[in-house]
């Protein structure tokens, strides 16, 4: 880079550490903002690291109510969530109607993710407004689905 | 030794451990998403798994050597290591899994103890194959060499 742009070279660096600070993203600045949601750590660093290889920034949170604290900020700044189904205290599908029962969060698109493939169960979530439902073990084809959602 | 012989010998102890099932493509996934801006990505995610099942491993004994078990608890503690075996790729513990659950669904005690010493099996065989393939790619990078791809 810095051979490619000598003029450019310091205003490129302060640009990058910026992003790798909220999140090793690839140098891009206004990347796209996804949310993560997943009680399990070996998930949540899967779907870090898909969303991240897509170039996608990335927060993940344990919980839906570490969710919906990150979202209640001033300005969160979330593109989509991505979300676990199964989760203790609150699933993801609660996480979704409370988004969606929000007039500050319902226009934000939220994806829910099972390891179980249950009908009833995607239905409802679709029909409470989620966007896309992805059955676990999510896989980079599944991630590049997601473009279609962001608004 | 010789990078050839070093790297040769990663990608024999590599697919064998395809072939015998203990790894699907999951981990490959997983591999395919390392690169320079996250060097220990599997490593990372590996390390998150060990963890974490180790802990759900001794949850699960403790919860079934009870006098009243809670099969709802094993279920939860199953799903789990369902969920993150899955994830990482780790088939073997994953399939064991399975069968665990309908012990559970069955409150079959004794069941449930046989399928507990088994995913114990199955989950430190997979440790030891997966700290065998880091060590030897460590090896080869230690000998200046690069590991390679097996896709």
């Amino acid at each position: 880079m810095r051979d490619r742009y000598p003029a450019c070279s310091i205003n490129w660096l302060v640009v990058d550490r910026r992003a790798a600070m909220s999140s090793p993203a690839r140098g891009e600045t206004e990347a796209i903002h996804v949310l993560a949601v997943d009680d399990s750590s070996v998930d949540r660093a899967v779907i870090a690291g898909l969303l991240r290889s897509s170039k996608y920034r990335v927060t993940a949170v344990d919980s839906g109510k570490k969710a919906l604290e990150l979202l209640g900020m001033q300005e969160p700044n979330v593109n989509m969530i991505i979300t676990d189904y199964w989760m203790p205290e609150m699933t993801g599908y609660e996480l979704l109607k409370r988004v969606k029962e929000s007039s500050k969060l319902r226009e934000i698109p939220v994806v829910i993710m099972s390891s179980e493939n249950v009908p009833n169960r995607i239905n409802r979530c679709l029909e409470e407004g989620a966007e896309d439902f992805l059955l676990k073990p999510v896989r980079p084809s599944d991630v590049s689905r997601l473009s279609s959602w962001i608004r | 030794m010789e990078i050839g012989n070093l790297q040769r010998r990663y990608l024999d102890f590599a697919s064998t451990l395809f072939h015998e099932g203990f790894l699907d493509n999951q981990f490959t996934q997983l591999q395919q998403l390392q690169d320079e801006s996250s060097p220990e990505f599997v490593l990372e995610v590996v390390t998150l798994f060990f963890e974490d099942s180790e802990k759900l491993l001794d949850e699960l004994s403790r919860t079934l050597n009870q006098q009243a078990v809670d099969f709802k608890k094993v279920d939860a503690h199953v799903h789990q290591l369902k969920g993150s075996s899955a994830s990482i790729g780790a088939q073997r513990v994953k399939n064991v899994c399975v069968a665990f659950r309908n012990c559970c669904e069955e409150m079959n005690q004794e069941g449930c103890l046989r399928c507990l010493r088994q995913v114990r099996n199955e989950y430190f065989l997979v440790k030891n194959k997966l700290e065998t393939l880091f060590a030897l790619e460590q090896q080869i990078v230690a000998a200046g060499g690069s590991v390679p791809m097996m896709w």
